[in-house]
């Protein structure tokens, strides 16, 4: 019984002195890391068989529609199919296309999605490499997406692809100093940027300390994954798929599994920084409820991304740079100001997190007021300038 | 930590395989017929016009200049927020300072229409 209690950490345990009686260190720790390399590997596939599945079933009840129902019960092998579909399609590559760039680029965004699985915990000491810039690795691994986009649209030959790649730029760039920004007052409230840490730091899931701060880091992750209402990149209706317009078959298949898995893991690491991670009742006495803990989060976290992207329309370009750069930017850094100074009052820790909520929902009700207001102003001026126009139809 | 590190170049390698594999194994299976027709550039239907490298919207590039000011900021917050327990009062007004300056720049774009979409 107590071995199932913490059953990845002993099962995990066992193998390495299994393995040590017949293997030299090294030896041992290359096994293990391959193996857990080929495990962490597979989350961006695991990510796009569950989550397109389970993205259809949700945006297709959202609709009003029961979703994909043929293929195995409930539809769940819809996924496997779309799989095997991919597998077997014909490669075609556009005469005009720079052949290296065009190959590579499906290659790195895969690489991007996978490498990010490399430091989120969890569970308790569950983590793959608990780097001490954990958090800066995150943003790090994040920014390769941008380059494989912008390889993809260039080296397609494709005036759509070209398009959607400079927006995709534009977004990705911007929308990464808002996320930056909201990770950095985690990083100041725990005072470390490895991800064991923040989550043992978390009694309060700061979540509820910082909701200022998490609803701008869900707003810029999803803008960073591209998903609707950010999907301004590929943008079906208007530039048709963006920057991979030309792919099709497998190449297709790892800019789209790399989508799902860029999803899951910003919600993984969402749950993580904001969420409480792995923690939850009775965790530290039946360690093995941490990892389902973390999985419950993340999949609520998944959940309300989906619900968003059934609920809004797409932004246009001006709107989303303008509330990058005119709302997140200026708001997250008030928020990581006030925090600074919060932690520096002479009070008890209990009365600083207070005192952040505060200054959080103050930061909040300013924001949406502001963009209340301006909405507002916007309407009026387009109904202003309906009227005066001479109508064209009489 | 260096073991750590390890393991990472490991994934990396992991990584950058499995696309690879999944490839090759594709390569195997698909048919491969292409024509010139396939091949043409997708343009819903339409024949291509002129080149594609376009000239571009300058906007773009300033939105960029803007980034680099701003994650330039960011590789020296972070240090800030990592060590921010252990410094004194005078981390928090030179932050303050600092990122009064940077407001100052991006304010300054925005006043000057940058961050307008025309």
């Amino acid at each position: 019984m107590d071995y199932v209690r913490d059953f990845f950490t002993n099962l995990a345990h066992s193998w390495t002195i299994w393995l040590s009686t017949w293997l030299p260190p090294w030896a041992t720790n290359l096994i293990n890391y391959v193996i857990i390399g080929l495990v962490l590997v597979m989350m961006p596939v695991i990510a796009t068989l569950t989550l397109t599945w389970m993205e259809r079933k949700v945006v297709g009840r959202i609709q009003n529609r029961i979703g994909p129902n043929r293929v195995g019960p409930w539809g769940v092998f819809q996924a496997l199919a779309d799989a095997v579909k991919m597998l077997i399609k014909e490669d075609i590559i556009p005469s005009g296309a720079d052949k290296p760039v065009f190959n590579l680029a499906p290659i790195l965004i895969f690489f991007a999605a996978a490498l990010l699985w490399a430091v989120i915990p969890f569970g308790p000491k569950q983590v793959a490499a608990d780097l001490n810039v954990a958090v800066l690795y995150v943003i790090a691994v994040g920014s390769i997406t941008t380059i494989s986009v912008l390889m993809a649209g260039f080296s397609s030959d494709n005036k759509y692809a070209l398009v959607g790649a400079f927006r995709s730029v534009a977004q990705l760039l911007s929308y990464e100093i808002p996320m930056v920004l909201s990770i950095a007052a985690v990083t100041l409230l725990v005072g470390s940027m490895r991800m064991g840490t923040i989550v043992e730091a978390q009694t309060i899931p700061f979540a509820l300390v910082l909701p200022a701060t998490f609803i701008v880091y869900m707003l810029s992750a999803i803008a960073e994954t591209g998903r609707s209402p950010f999907d301004l990149l590929e943008a079906e209706s208007e530039i048709v798929a963006g920057f991979f317009i030309e792919y099709s078959g497998l190449k297709f298949g790892w800019f789209y599994i790399a989508e799902y898995g860029n999803t899951l893991a910003i919600a993984a690491i969402a749950a993580t920084l904001f969420l409480g991670g792995w923690r939850g009742p009775w965790v530290s006495e039946v360690p093995v409820l941490g990892p389902l803990y973390f999985a419950l989060k993340t999949v609520a976290i998944v959940f309300v991304i989906m619900w968003i992207r059934g609920t809004w329309p797409r932004f246009r370009i001006d709107q989303m740079l303008g509330l990058a750069w005119k709302v997140l930017v200026p708001a997250s850094l008030v928020n990581l100001l006030w925090l600074a100074v919060v932690l520096k009052l002479p009070v008890p820790m209990l009365l600083q997190w207070v005192l952040a909520l505060g200054g959080n929902l103050a930061v909040l009700v300013g924001a949406l007021t502001l963009l209340g207001r301006s909405a507002k102003r916007d309407s009026a001026r387009q109904v202003l300038t309906v009227r005066s126009q001479p109508s064209e139809s009489a | 930590m260096l073991s750590q590190y390890g393991f990472i170049a490991v994934f990396a390698v992991i990584a950058i395989g499995l696309p690879v594999i999944g490839l090759s194994v594709s390569w195997l299976l698909r048919p491969k017929k292409p024509n010139p027709a396939k091949n043409a550039t997708y343009e819903c239907g339409m024949e291509t016009i002129g080149d594609t490298w376009v000239q571009f919207k300058a906007q773009y590039y300033l939105y960029a200049l803007i980034f680099v000011v701003f994650d330039v900021e960011a590789v020296f917050i972070f240090p800030w927020a990592v060590a921010y327990h252990q410094l004194g009062l005078y981390a928090l007004v030179e932050m303050i300072l600092f990122v009064a300056i940077l407001v100052g720049g991006l304010l300054y774009a925005w006043r000057k229409g940058a961050l307008e979409w025309q």
